[in-house]
């Protein structure tokens, strides 16, 4: 028996009644698993912020998740525009989201910054044109 | 004690082994074994789901029968707000009220009454904790036993106040040991219930050891006596005074009442068991930013809405609204009463009943285990091996508890396989 669990969804982009159903289920799994309650909410929260950010910007992806004993990884593969600045990304209340989905109630500019912040590691690979990838680490 | 009490039995004959209640089940807490639909109370929540979809009534909440009232010298009847939404055409609660009387008990004490106690308390608390926002309600106790099983990181916002229930049982006690000088095991507080979670509720408290309420009758049981008592009413004289509560008071019997006697605009109130998952689920993801409080009832419409009620629980949110049109606001109020012992005890604890195995490690392996029977299996969730999906059946046969087998069509798989030419 494998110490690690491979997960692995398919995003799909601009439907907003899907989005966040992966990390819902992650959420789930987690808690089955008998996750501490403190590190359900990180992966929770983390991921749903970027599952929402694929649906939003960047047409869709795959989110590969790999649980071990010891930690969560979520790795977020898009295809999209890429981040332009990622400082500027990484800001608190900036968006580059259109009106369309702000109308939603998306679109605070939160995103990535609560990423950061409910993760305790987050590597972001990016290239205009090509897309982006997120890997985000949460401890055990 | 048994801190997974539930109030919810099966009357076995009754049960033809459909798969109606295991389908509705919010938990997933049964599974039809042997013909006969299985309760795991670890899982149960008491929501009341089951009874109500049952076509075979063999679903039945327990609760205590109206001759519990013999075993007291004295007896003090707590009536629900919801009692008051099963009438047709009433003006005046008193008639209820007298009615109770003169079917035998001694004294009532209205539960709205101490509802409007609890109202101020929350108040109060609700603005003296702004750190724990949102606070969510917990005088449902379904909800408080869903939170318990289910959302671990929720359980420090509830509200730690007692039930009305149990503060109007404790104020009534002493009220009646005041009244005939007898000692408080010889006073019988009896709680008038639109559900069965009450039932549990004072059986197996969560936040506090101990419930005042010595019985819980249904609604419905007591429902026909109590027409026929107010059928013999005949001048308006002989109605006694004894209703104690106002608007705040009698609008907890349904959804919005409890968090409109907050006095605040910043809640959500939702009702019906899988919108309080979807809120809970929403909430633990942060979804919601600044509210104050969360009003959530398991029951469709809030209390009037419970399993032990008998009339549709939107008519008799019709019904209360029309009885406290004219009602003073408030007319129970802090200052006027001294409650002893208003606030939690203790903390809830989560308990994590779902986990599939001991620690990380071995549920890895576990849930690696059920993703790959999930594959496996039709996923048709046609109910037929007991379970409510196949995401349960692969569970359950992670668990020990099924076997693939179980399943009709890999069955179907393995005879073919057997006897390729049949």
């Amino acid at each position: 028996m494998s110490d690690q669990l491979h997960l692995t969804y398919n995003i799909s982009p601009d439907d907003f009644t899907r989005a966040g159903e992966a990390s819902s289920d992650v959420k789930g799994k987690l808690k089955q698993m008998g996750v501490s309650p403190e590190a359900v909410r990180k992966v929770a929260i983390a991921m749903y912020e970027g599952e929402i950010n694929m649906v939003i910007h960047a047409n869709g992806g795959t989110i590969n998740i790999i649980v071990s004993p010891d930690e969560v990884k979520m790795i977020l593969e898009d295809e999209g525009p890429g981040i332009a600045d990622i400082e500027l990304a990484m800001q608190a209340g900036y968006s580059t989201a259109p009106d369309k989905v702000r109308s939603l109630g998306f679109g605070a500019g939160m995103g990535l910054p609560n990423m950061k912040k409910y993760s305790d590691q987050m590597k972001i690979q990016t290239e205009l044109g090509v897309g982006t990838t997120v890997t985000m680490t949460v401890k055990l | 004690m048994d801190k997974f009490f539930t109030a919810v039995r099966l009357e076995e004959n009754l049960c033809k082994g459909c798969i109606n209640c295991i389908k509705r089940c919010p938990t997933g807490a049964i599974r039809v074994r042997n013909g006969k639909a299985v309760i795991t109370k670890q899982f149960c929540i008491d929501c009341g789901e089951c009874i109500r979809i049952c076509p075979h009534h063999a679903k039945l909440a327990v609760y205590d029968p109206l001759n519990v009232m013999n075993q007291y010298e004295y007896t003090v009847a707590l009536p629900a707000p919801s009692l008051y939404g099963q009438f047709n055409n009433l003006d005046d609660i008193n008639i209820i009220l007298t009615a109770l009387k003169r079917m035998g008990f001694d004294d009532i004490y209205e539960v709205s009454g101490a509802a409007e106690l609890v109202s101020e308390m929350s108040r109060k608390y609700v603005e003296e904790h702004k750190s724990n926002y949102p606070l969510i309600s917990t005088a449902c106790p379904s909800v408080v036993r869903l939170i318990r099983v289910r959302f671990p990181n929720l359980l420090e916002h509830l509200l730690p106040i007692k039930a009305p229930v149990d503060i109007a049982a404790e104020l009534a006690r002493k009220k009646a040991m005041e009244a005939t000088g007898l000692s408080a095991d010889k006073i019988g507080i009896i709680f008038i219930s639109p559900c069965a979670a009450k039932v549990s509720a004072v059986k197996e408290p969560l936040g506090y050891e101990k419930s005042d309420v010595d019985a819980v009758i249904a609604i419905k049981e007591i429902y026909p006596k109590i027409l026929n008592y107010m059928s013999q009413i005949e001048k308006k004289q002989d109605i006694e005074d004894i209703a104690i509560s106002g608007k705040i008071g009698i609008s907890w019997g349904g959804t919005g009442g409890e968090a409109g006697g907050l006095l605040t605009d910043n809640y959500l109130a939702a009702d019906g068991i899988e919108n309080v998952i979807r809120v809970l689920e929403d909430l633990e993801d942060q979804k919601f930013s600044s509210l104050e409080f969360i009003e959530l009832n398991a029951c469709n419409g809030g209390c009037v809405g419970g399993v032990l009620t008998v009339e549709n629980p939107f008519v008799a949110k019709v019904k209360l609204k029309r009885l406290r049109k004219y009602m003073p606001v408030a007319r129970n109020h802090l200052y006027k009463e001294e409650i002893l012992d208003g606030f939690w005890t203790k903390g809830v604890q989560y308990e994590p009943v779902f986990n599939l195995g001991l620690d990380v490690k071995e549920s890895i392996g576990k849930i690696a285990k059920v993703e790959e029977l999930c594959e496996k299996f039709p996923g048709l969730d046609c109910g037929s091996c007991g379970a409510p999906t196949c995401k349960a059946l692969a569970e359950d046969v992670v668990r020990g508890v099924a076997s693939e087998m179980d399943c009709i069509h890999i069955f179907r798989q393995y005879i073919n396989e057997c006897h390729p030419d049949s």
